[in-house]
């Protein structure tokens, strides 16, 4: 069944992607295509199987909370698109 | 021994090097130029750091005649674009991060850096490490030394064409579905995925973080083990690095299999496959045979749900770690957008190429509400199951052997337009990264003069167990020794 194109519209949204009319299309098609394949995993019996999330057996890697410098601020601020005396420059956030 | 520099093995270099037949600044030299020769044809390299490399080198020269070397020290390496260089530009081959500048170095950076590396530059790759060719970088592909029309494989493609191209002496990679096997196999040289949590990822941008590991491609095993013995190790950077101690790897090469038990996945033999591939893997296995390993068959059903359950957990760990490319701290930001959305939304549009765009809608879509227990926990369920068929192997075997694709190199531009035909090119390694196993690429043959790949899988951290049998197979073959006529 192809994605409607509401569907990838609201899939664009959540991942915050500017979408075009051709993307839209190539998407509905696209995606269908690869969920397809997806199919596949219902067949497997799952039942009392824990799901795996890493293959490590390590947890709560815990650690001293200590403190350490943090990057001097210039050297941040290098890669900013816009910055603004020591921040970073971005639109209104409220409108 | 070879008289072209560039073309010398790390061990090989080193003796050289110890011996004072050769300095660090000539080695660089050599790959410097090999770079300007064959670079415009291979496309291996997106940033070419050569007064960086010769200020190292004659670093290392000095170290050196101060008698302290090791076996890296003054070794032209070329590193994987996805991990970060301090003050050298780290794009991970996309639009989104062509300007970008870490501020620190990833800790195999560090790590190779102590050690005396010669970094001669960053290598090409597919977007953000995803894909199978190469050519989802936002600058240039990289094409197949071995014949220029055909792709290197990828994600990695750029480190193992350097390798087979002789740009560089040894490479990094990194490996989530086979970005370091697959362009391995492809392009004839070896490249070893480390068990998960073996090598640090600080400073390595992140993809899928439950299955990316780093490791290394290089002109044969002993090079591999050189390299290892490097950057294996614990982090406290890095909390899903193990804290296992780091064997030296070359301990293990003794060219003796005698006795070892080698398990053949009959599902890894799959439909469709080429049969000039399946021959020359069958060959090998004979090979290992005569060479007195125990071979057996085994069966892992559940190999055919890996394409999925990876095509599910990768993308949607990727649509998380992903999030952070929005225009604000760093990288690329859309101008004239209205407002702060509209920034948003145009940056990641123009911003990320067509199959990472594809793979956040993948992954959102994944996890989005209503399809969370249908795709992703499905796929983690799946995902125990294909891990215990792996333990299950391993109870009877130590290693299993496969072929690293089921296909030679395909052409350019054959399977870009595809993506499911194109994710079918990972089909035989992406279970290693599922069930976060160590694999070993190395060469195993020709057809037609394009490259075959064997793949050999152990447990987890059994990498000696694989860099024995297959610094075995290279003692008793020469594939790894072919070069490419350029």
């Amino acid at each position: 069944m192809k994605l409607s194109r509401e569907e990838v519209l609201h899939i664009a949204q959540l991942a915050r992607l500017g979408v075009s009319d051709e993307d839209v299309e190539r998407a509905r098609e696209q995606l269908s295509n690869i969920l397809e394949n997806f199919e596949i995993l219902q067949s497997v019996d799952t039942d009392d199987i824990p799901p795996t999330a890493q293959s490590l057996v390590l947890q709560n890697v815990l650690r001293e909370d200590e403190s350490c410098d943090s990057f001097p601020r210039k050297d941040i601020l290098a890669n900013a698109p816009q910055e603004d005396e020591d921040s970073f420059r971005v639109r209104a956030v409220l409108e | 021994m070879t008289t072209d520099y560039n073309q010398l093995t790390i061990h090989e270099a080193n003796k050289l090097l110890k011996d004072r037949q050769v300095s660090s600044v000539e080695l660089t030299k050599a790959c410097l130029e090999r770079i300007q020769q064959v670079e415009s044809k291979v496309g291996a390299i997106v940033t070419v750091t050569e007064e960086l490399a010769l200020e190292q080198a004659r670093k290392a020269d000095e170290l050196i005649g101060t008698g302290d070397i090791n076996p890296l020290t003054g070794v032209p390496a070329l590193i994987k674009d996805v991990m970060c260089t301090r003050g050298v530009r780290t794009t991970c081959s996309s639009k989104m991060l062509e300007n970008f500048v870490p501020p620190y170095d990833a800790a195999v950076v560090e790590k190779l850096n102590e050690a005396g590396m010669v970094m001669v530059g960053k290598a090409n790759m597919d977007e953000f490490a995803m894909g199978s060719s190469t050519e989802h970088s936002a600058f240039h592909p990289t094409h197949n030394p071995w014949n220029l029309s055909r792709v290197p494989g990828g994600s990695s493609g750029g480190s193992a064409a350097a390798v087979a191209a002789g740009e560089a002496i040894y490479t990094l990679g990194s490996d989530t579905g086979g970005s370091i096997r697959q362009p391995a196999g492809f392009c004839s040289v070896t490249g070893l995925k480390p068990t998960y949590g073996r090598v640090s990822r600080y400073g390595l941008v992140a993809f899928a973080s439950s299955l990316d590991q780093i490791g290394p491609l290089t002109q044969d095993v002993t090079d591999c083990a050189l390299v290892m013995n490097v950057i294996a190790g614990h982090d406290s950077r890095d909390s899903t690095s193990a804290p296992q101690p780091v064997p030296d790897y070359t301990q293990c090469l003794t060219g003796d299999i005698k006795g070892m038990k080698i398990g053949i996945p009959k599902e890894y033999f799959v439909e469709g496959m080429q049969p000039e591939v399946e021959t020359a893997i069958r060959v090998v296995i004979e090979q290992l045979q005569d060479m007195g390993a125990k071979v057996g068959e085994v069966s892992l059903p559940h190999t055919r749900h890996a394409l999925a359950v990876y095509y599910i957990i990768a993308p949607s760990e990727a649509s998380a770690n992903l999030a952070r490319y929005d225009g604000t701290k760093y990288g690329f930001r859309y101008q004239g957008a209205d407002t702060m959305w509209d920034t948003m939304d145009k940056t990641r549009q123009h911003g990320f190429g067509a199959e990472v765009k594809r793979r956040i809608m993948l992954g959102t879509y994944a996890l989005s509400a209503g399809y969370y227990d249908a795709y992703y926990l499905k796929a983690q369920k799946v995902r125990t199951l294909i891990r215990r068929e792996f333990d299950e192997a391993f109870e009877k075997y130590d290693v299993l052997v496969a072929p690293t694709s089921p296909t030679v190199p395909f052409e350019i531009g054959e399977k870009v337009d595809d993506p499911v035909q194109m994710y079918l090119a990972d089909v035989c390694t992406l279970p290693v990264n599922i069930a976060g196993l160590p694999g070993i690429s190395i060469p195993a043959g020709f057809a037609d003069n394009l490259p075959i790949g064997m793949q050999i899988i152990s447990k987890p951290f059994a990498e000696e167990t694989i860099l024995k049998i297959a610094h075995a197979y290279q003692q008793a073959t020469d594939w790894h020794m072919r070069k490419p006529a350029l």
